[in-house]
């Protein structure tokens, strides 16, 4: 089991590693960022004395690894547009974006798995029907066009709910959360739902295909064979079965979760991590983009070494193969 | 006399499909007494599992119990409300389906499912369920219970996870076992031991045994009687030495004929020409007329009820004929 931990904590660094030099390899791609820092009028001397004293004189992999090490403590360098430390911005913008985001989630596995379960097990009623096409229009309907059309009745006409920002936040230590005050809370609605409403119905339509397969399956009509009662059967024996599959799906999705929220958090205009990266894009803020990528990817990694895990607590036949050296 | 453990009269099962109705079990009657092995033959689809399914209560739709009666122990129970049939299952009636690898629920441990079958028929404390299932577990042959019981089905061989089938099966002491091809997926040296489990079950507890499988062997080593089916009726039932050695209906004859013996001389097997009907094109008249070489008229048009022959009766016209004659 530990190795088998140790084994997947190596191949994410790797992977992390993969994803740096891609990161760094933006700078390169946009220019000599000499010339983003000299007046026009900076003589060639003058320019090989900043290059040399920025250290992009030198070879490739002793900027990479310069880059890298740099980077494992989050110091990513300072942004052109706003004159500060890109780590501290990422810092300031990220409680909003994963605050969404697991907001989000949780929305969309709560709903997703009681929609799924329903209309396995109440396969021919008319709200699974219901829930069947509301799904149809969930997978189908782009992001922003459910938020603008959230906005459009929410704020616009009923004047429920704000149109944009998180609302009043409260400040615990660096993190900032929107969840213990009535505006945050309320600002927090509509970008939750928006971001969620795809993850939900992928999970709903999950479950309950998985649901209906187990349900199919020999050791559930032993289960009935031996008296157990219906609940029994659904909640204990074929929701268990069912939940393997749907923790990686929502797993990963956690990870887009984030990378969709760049849409939604423009849309709403929420001041997160993915609205920065927006900005950052027109303003060809390098360093902030070249951050969110490494940051993005670091989410998406240690994700999926815990979605790994949890795959070998829900299913004890993983645990066997995996403790046993392939 | 003393009443049959299960006593099935007229059994009709449909299903209903989009353009017809399905007769899978059209007028199946037989009794098991109290410890006795009762063998249900025939080929695929010849309506032996579903009769299983239907004596418990599992026909899903759209299948559906269309006529007839069955009674457990006196009591009739196939029109019983689905709550009292479920506690009827796995307490009184226990079921044992044929592949080991796939009836247990590969998340749980064997004590859980134990634990949680037992606690559902019977008013025990945890501990004492606990207590209970190590005892079914070394019952049914499972060698260091005590410490197999926390493992996974997983890490079980077939013939042991069939082993803890069957401890499941029987956790309440049932009446009446119905055995669904219980050795057809394990190696032949497992199914001896299989078989001789389940013949000390009905010895030890008393409990009835619904035997169904395709194979003779089994039958012939377990069984007191034996039904051999055709098309959702039964062709012929009678003791096992009876219908082994001098079958009478014609279907059977050419049953037995087809099973491989060491010790016989014939150089080639017996065939049945054809091949059963399919449910939706049953010919009228005696099912098995099309195949059948003795066929005459009155088999094309008219239903053969059974008829008894000594120990056995047969449901073949070619009996009725020769009980008119001799009379």
């Amino acid at each position: 089991m530990l190795a088998f931990t140790l084994r997947r904590a190596i191949q994410a660094i790797g992977v992390m590693i993969a994803v740096g030099i891609i990161s760094f390899s933006m700078f390169r791609f946009a220019g000599d960022p000499v010339n983003q820092i000299v007046a026009i009028d900076t003589s060639a001397a003058e320019r090989a004395e900043i290059r040399h004293s920025l250290g992009l004189d030198d070879p490739f992999p002793v900027q990479f690894s310069r880059y890298f090490i740099n980077a494992a403590q989050f110091k990513f360098g300072v942004s052109y547009q706003f004159r500060q430390p890109v780590a501290s911005l990422l810092k300031e913008r990220m409680p909003a974006t994963l605050e969404l985001a697991t907001c989000a989630t949780i929305l969309a596995m709560v709903f997703g798995i009681l929609m799924g379960v329903y209309s396995a097990l109440r396969r021919d009623s008319f709200l699974a029907k219901v829930f069947q096409a509301v799904s149809l229009v969930g997978i189908s309907l782009p992001t922003f066009l459910i938020g603008i059309l959230l906005i459009y009745l929410f704020s616009v006409t009923l004047g429920w709910l704000p149109s944009f920002g998180r609302g009043e936040v409260v400040h615990i230590g660096w993190w900032t959360t929107g969840l213990l005050t009535v505006s945050g809370l309320k600002a927090l609605v509509m970008p939750a739902i928006t971001l969620g409403l795809f993850q939900m119905t992928l999970i709903m339509r999950l479950v309950r295909a998985e649901m209906l397969e187990v349900l199919r399956t020999d050791y559930i009509r032993f289960a009935r064979a031996r008296g157990l009662t219906t609940r029994a059967i659904h909640f204990g024996h074929a929701l268990k079965n069912t939940l393997v599959p749907v923790i990686t799906v929502a797993g990963l999705q956690f990870g887009s979760v984030i990378a969709f929220a760049i849409i939604t958090e423009t849309v709403f205009q929420w001041p997160g991590m993915g609205l920065l990266f927006v900005q950052a894009v027109q303003n060809v803020d390098i360093p902030i983009m070249a951050a969110y990528l490494l940051v993005v990817s670091l989410i998406f990694v240690t994700i999926n070494l815990i979605v790994d895990i949890l795959y070998t607590v829900v299913d004890p036949r993983l645990r066997s193969t995996i403790s046993r050296p392939a | 006399m003393t009443e049959p453990v299960l006593s099935v009269r007229n059994l009709q099962v449909e299903f209903i499909t989009r353009r017809s109705v399905l007769r899978a079990i059209d007028g199946v009657s037989f009794d098991i007494a109290k410890g006795e092995v009762l063998g249900v033959v025939g080929e695929s689809g010849a309506g032996k599992s579903v009769t299983g399914l239907a004596v418990i209560g599992l026909i899903d739709p759209p299948g559906r119990i269309a006529g007839g009666e069955i009674y457990l122990s006196g009591v009739r129970i196939d029109n019983l409300p689905q709550e009292e049939m479920r506690r009827l299952r796995g307490k009184r009636i226990g079921m044992i389906f044929q592949d080991p690898l796939t009836s247990l629920n590969p998340l749980y441990r064997i004590g859980d499912q134990l634990i949680e079958t037992i606690r559902t028929h019977l008013n025990l404390s945890e501990s004492a369920a606990r207590k209970r299932a190590i005892d079914l577990l070394a019952e049914v042959g499972i060698p260091a219970p005590d410490k197999r019981i926390d493992a996974y089905p997983h890490e079980f061989s077939g013939g042991m996870r069939q082993r803890v089938v069957i401890a499941l099966a029987i956790c309440a002491e049932p009446e009446l076992i119905i055995a669904d091809e219980p050795t057809t997926a394990l190696d032949v040296s497992v199914q001896a031991q299989i078989i001789t489990l389940i013949k000390r079950l009905g010895r030890d507890h008393g409990t009835a045994v619904m035997l169904v499988t395709h194979d003779m062997g089994v039958i012939a080593e377990t069984s007191a009687r034996v039904a051999v089916m055709y098309s959702g009726r039964i062709a012929e039932i009678g003791p096992v030495q009876d219908v082994v050695q001098h079958p009478l209906h014609p279907y059977a004859k050419g049953l037995m004929g087809a099973i491989p013996t060491l010790a016989s001389d014939a150089r080639r097997l017996m065939q049945i020409p054809g091949s059963m009907p399919r449910l939706s094109a049953i010919p009228t008249g005696c099912a098995f007329n099309p195949r059948c070489e003795f066929a005459f008229d009155r088999c094309r048009v008219e239903r053969p009820e059974p008829i008894r022959q000594g120990a056995q009766a047969v449901a073949c016209h070619l009996y009725d004929a020769a009980a008119e004659t001799a009379a």
